[in-house]
């Protein structure tokens, strides 16, 4: 834990311009400086996506089904005439809120609650360890299955489903980083002073259990992006009209794949990039962040 | 040693019990049940007193308690019951659907130890080159890539493909065989999905051995063998490997007990009648019985293959202690 310590202090000390701090990051890990860039694009194409795209993406144009890609339709267009770039510009949108959600949400409530069952310990935590268990048994997407079976489909249940089974993920990695924290002896001393546990909980022990909280958080958003596009293709998730890649590739895609291969080939070349950006990223990231599990 | 194997296994009930009571009671809140399903299915009226009949033969105007207690013990003493949806026996079902299931799942595995270990080694020894660049962009493209997408991306390949050599295109084909019975029809059609499936599980598996080999590299022994001049494939092999191959027999174990779960996509591109496919069947079907049958088969397993590996663990590596 002291050299989880020493890392941030030597972060803190590293006072250079950012121009120089990125320039050493960029030697140091350009694996990870290549996920930011694939991370920073996806913003932007989120972010500036009716300035960016060509045409609507909910819109069906009759005239033009199936267009090969070509000058007019760049990347082609889909069974109801939907130009494929223009969707897959808003469906970085759907991808980036379900996965950003969904990892914000995880993690943070997998914080509270490792860092909880780590504080009280004793019989609360081996009772509390069993039921996160029990959820980490559930393999995701039979998880995410039942969820959207039972509150329907939508992106915001697709959100909760994928949610649920990142909690104890989450949990079970901070708790045990939090059973090294109790031991210090500040947190004694917070308890002597007569803090509230909520206090001690969230405003001195979560603070110091940050490194594997971001570790986390990073990984959960590749993987959100790639269960929302899992569940939409099995028709379990995000619905028509909204613009979603795992959507693109239901229905459409399998039927048309032979005659009209592009509907099926870019979605998923999306999807792929989107995932790999984040989890180069995280990985990186974890590489800085725990020395533990550097692989220096 | 006997009384931590007595503890892990006494510890293994309270999960099973706890996933038979969250499985039973979030079936239980989907809206509809499957007799509503069956004879009002499709927008048809039906008659509400057929409705109570079905749901009285199926045991779902039961009191709930005495249905969940049906339902574990059941489980306990291995008597799944029947289908709600085809009224069959539950384990012939599953039967139908094993064998393919589990061919699947060895031949990913096999697939994916015979990438990731290689790879995994290649990229510790040369570490920080662009080799190990390449293979670690391999291995979490491979988390990455939508399994689902590269199944049909094979697809599309092997139709396009095949158009262009043999002037026709070709699929694999639908219906499956038993290898014992027609081992090219057989492999012609599972080999893909394994693949599929196989790169995906290699890529944590990959990662894993190069993180474990870089370990075991900086331990003490190995620079002594350094020191006394050991030919370096002798100790790559013979000392850094076989120690470091520990945390990639648990991934593999761990992950080959979700690879069930991971199937359901699989099953659905490759349009094979699996346990995975059976899975979403079922639930679409509302059929709680068969449904319930499958989460706890996979949780077992799961619990099972968990409880396993830590005691491979424990017997490979004298020095964990079972606390």
């Amino acid at each position: 834990m002291t050299a989880l310590a020493d890392t941030q202090i030597e972060g803190l000390a590293m006072r250079k311009p950012w121009y120089e701090v990125s320039k050493t990051l960029l030697r140091k890990y350009p694996l990870g400086a290549a996920g930011a860039l694939v991370v920073v694009v996806m913003i932007f194409l989120a972010v500036f996506a009716n300035f960016l795209s060509p045409y609507d993406p909910e819109s069906n144009d009759f005239e033009h089904m199936l267009t090969p890609p070509g000058l007019q339709y760049w990347l082609g267009t889909d069974q109801f005439g939907r130009d494929i770039l223009t969707r897959i510009i808003f469906g970085a949108r759907t991808a980036l809120f379900v996965g950003f959600s969904c990892a914000i949400i995880g993690a943070t409530v997998g914080l509270v609650f490792g860092v909880t069952s780590a504080y009280f310990g004793g019989r609360f935590d081996l009772i509390f360890q069993r039921i996160m268990d029990i959820f980490m048994a559930f393999p995701l997407i039979i998880m995410a299955l039942a969820v959207v079976s039972i509150f329907g489909t939508g992106t915001q249940n697709v959100i909760i489903a994928i949610t649920i089974p990142f909690i104890p993920r989450c949990a079970r990695v901070v708790r045990s980083s939090a059973l090294a924290i109790r031991e210090i002896p500040y947190v004694d001393a917070a308890r002597a002073l007569g803090f509230t546990h909520a206090r001690i909980i969230l405003r001195h022990m979560a603070p110091n259990v940050m490194a594997p909280y971001l570790i986390m958080l990073t990984a959960f958003v590749g993987q959100a992006i790639l269960l929302e596009a899992s569940l939409s293709y099995l028709g379990l998730g995000v619905q028509e009209p909204t613009p979603a890649w795992g959507l693109m590739l239901q229905g459409g895609a399998e039927e048309y794949a032979e005659s009209a291969p592009w509907v099926a080939v870019y979605p998923g070349i999306a999807i792929s990039l989107a995932v790999f950006g984040f989890n180069l990223f995280g990985d990186s990231l974890r590489d800085a962040l725990d020395p533990k599990l550097r692989s220096q | 040693m006997y009384k931590y194997i007595l503890k892990r296994i006494f510890l293994m009930v309270p999960t099973l019990i706890g996933a038979a009571v969250l499985v039973f009671f979030l079936l239980r809140l989907i809206p509809g049940d499957v007799c509503e399903l069956r004879l009002a299915g499709t927008g048809l009226y039906a008659d509400p007193a057929d409705i109570l009949l079905c749901r009285q033969k199926l045991g779902l105007e039961d009191p709930i308690l005495v249905q969940f207690y049906d339902f574990v013990v059941g489980f306990f003493i291995l008597d799944l019951g029947d289908s709600m949806w085809t009224g069959k026996p539950i384990t012939f079902e599953i039967g139908l659907r094993f064998q393919l299931s589990l061919q699947v799942a060895f031949m990913a595995t096999f697939v994916a130890v015979i990438i990731s270990i290689p790879l995994g080694a290649i990229s510790a020894i040369k570490q920080d080159t662009w080799i190990d660049y390449v293979v670690r962009a391999f291995s979490i493209f491979g988390i990455a890539i939508p399994s689902f997408w590269l199944g049909i991306m094979i697809i599309l390949g092997l139709l396009i493909y095949t158009q262009i050599w043999f002037g026709e295109p070709w699929m694999p084909p639908i219906w499956y065989v038993s290898p014992f019975e027609d081992p090219i029809s057989n492999m012609s059609q599972l080999i893909w999905p394994s693949v599929a499936t196989g790169y995906r599980y290699s890529a944590v598996a990959t990662r894993m051995t190069r993180s474990a080999l870089l370990e075991v590299l900086r331990e003490d022994y190995i620079r002594t063998a350094r020191a006394k001049g050991l030919m370096e494939k002798i100790i790559i092999n013979r000392h850094a490997l076989k120690n470091s191959l520990l945390p990639v027999v648990t991934v593999i174990g761990i992950e080959f007990a979700f690879l069930m779960g991971g199937l359901v996509v699989t099953e659905q591109v490759f349009n094979l009648n699996g346990l995975g496919k059976l899975f979403v069947e079922s639930v679409l079907n509302n059929d709680y019985s068969m449904t319930q049958a499958l989460v706890m088969i996979v949780v077992a397993v799961f619990v099972f293959t968990n409880f396993v590996v830590d005691l491979f663990y424990a017997w490979l590596d004298p020095r964990i202690r079972y606390a």
